[in-house]
């Protein structure tokens, strides 16, 4: 169990990244990827939720959807169940830990409709996988997301005094070196320990 | 048939389930926030200039609800706003005096120049250049723009090597004036009639021979006022604005044309 969980763990974070090798949540990739802080700030919003949707999701599937044979429906419910629930986060972390919500401030609400959270839902059915394994590969996600953004808000950082073309600046070498750290990470693709 | 009735209502239920918990959430987690924040907020002209002294226009409304701060601080909104603001907090709103900024300096096109100055676009570097810039009068505004950067509501612009503000534009949040390394910037009343745009205190002669306007301390306005409200302070005429009932008698006197009564200039 504890060498699935581990392999599980390494597929989510390196060689099945959620950004660089899924392309999932390239919204909030590029969007808060200015400043390192407020990019790690993003990171552990997603993993708090991307944790939760898994396990949530995963019971809305074995409890109602499967019972029912209802499958298909599976995005229609996942969305309206990781709606649901990070607007019921928000508040409860509102009122229980102030400092926790001040801490992921507007990000929280910026996750709702992020696909990464979607697509861990999604893949966590689609590999049928447990409900200890979604959640391990739901947080895991949820790091690898972390990992990826600060890698690229840091690189963006030294963008701002770097010199190059003035039509690059901006966006397009953000995205220029996006797909360089994507290839980077295209180099685990072969790993594998068990 | 069946399948599509279970899909309705499974998911029609997940929905309604969903939405009571969260309305229900919403009444045990509501986080109690004081509804006249809210209200001042609305109020409030957005601007976040900082004028009133607290970070931004919420902090402002936070402090005045917390009692931490006056309902008559915001001057970009002025007395309208102020009136709101101590209708909303039921309390009575102390007066204001409409304040604007003004640039005691006519510019250093009227002073001779010590040296050509090509820089950076910018007052402060230019200030700390040998001889404190390039103007003789090391009072001088040097009509770099620091100040104009500084607005935030189009009100003051360089005019002639001179900063010029524009009183109808101007809120009195003194922006410009914590730019200006020679502190040129001071606030007037909005409704004040007679203004004299000089900083110089260097002695009559000295400010006689490096510029063309500047006052010479010559005290002919001091004896030349009716009110007792002009007088000459470290070699440079001043106005007490509670005095000044504007008949305009020093500027009639004034032997460098410096003394100007508002209808009569921009500002």
């Amino acid at each position: 169990m504890i060498a699935r969980i581990l392999s599980i763990s390494l597929g989510a974070v390196l060689v099945e990244n959620f950004i660089l090798v899924k392309f999932l949540g390239i919204c909030p990739f590029l969007g808060v990827s200015k400043k390192t802080d407020t990019a790690v700030g993003m990171g552990f919003a997603v993993i708090f939720v991307m944790g939760l949707a898994s396990v949530f999701c995963w019971l809305v599937n074995y409890l109602l959807l499967v019972p029912l044979k209802l499958q298909y429906m599976q995005t229609v419910a996942y969305i309206l169940v990781i709606a649901a629930l990070v607007q019921f986060v928000e508040m409860f972390l509102q009122k229980t830990m102030p400092t926790l919500y001040q801490a992921l401030g507007i990000y929280l609400p910026l996750i709702t409709t992020n696909c990464a959270v979607l697509g861990v839902a999604l893949l966590n059915t689609q590999y049928n996988y447990g409900l200890i394994e979604s959640l391990v590969y739901g947080v895991m996600g949820g790091v690898g997301f972390t990992v990826a953004i600060f890698l690229f808000a840091s690189v963006r950082e030294r963008l701002e005094f770097a010199d190059f073309p003035k039509a690059f600046e901006g966006f397009p070498i953000a995205l220029v070196s996006a797909g360089l750290i994507a290839l980077a990470f295209m180099g685990f693709s072969g790993l594998k320990i068990w | 048939m069946n399948n599509v009735l279970y899909a309705i209502l499974v998911l029609g239920a997940l929905g309604a389930v969903f939405g009571f918990v969260l309305a229900y959430a919403s009444k045990v987690f509501a986080v109690k926030v004081d509804e006249r924040q809210e209200e001042i907020l609305s109020v409030l002209p957005g601007a976040n200039c900082g004028g009133c002294g607290f970070p931004g226009c919420s902090g402002y409304a936070a402090a005045v609800v917390e009692g931490r701060a006056a309902t008559n601080l915001c001057v970009a909104g002025g007395a309208a706003c102020t009136a709101k603001i101590s209708a909303i907090m039921g309390t009575e709103s102390g007066s204001t005096e409409k304040c604007v900024a003004f640039v005691r300096c006519s510019g250093i096109n009227n002073s001779v120049k010590k040296y050509d100055f090509a820089g950076v676009s910018d007052c402060l570097s230019a200030s700390l250049l040998p001889g404190k810039g390039p103007a003789e009068c090391t009072f001088a505004c040097l009509g770099l723009g620091s100040c104009v950067s500084a607005c935030r509501f189009d009100a003051i612009h360089v005019i002639d090597g001179a900063a010029v503000v524009d009183k109808e534009k101007c809120v009195g949040c003194m922006a410009c004036a914590q730019k200006c390394p020679k502190n040129l910037i001071a606030k007037v009343p909005y409704s004040a009639k007679v203004t004299i745009p000089c900083s110089s205190k260097e002695k009559g002669p000295v400010t006689n021979k490096m510029c063309s306007v500047g006052c010479i301390a010559c005290k002919l306005c001091e004896k030349a006022c009716p009110n007792d409200a002009v007088h000459v302070v470290d070699n440079l005429a001043v106005i007490d604005y509670s005095k000044c009932d504007g008949c305009g008698a020093c500027a009639q006197k004034c032997p460098r044309k410096l003394i100007k009564l508002s209808d009569t200039v921009k500002n």
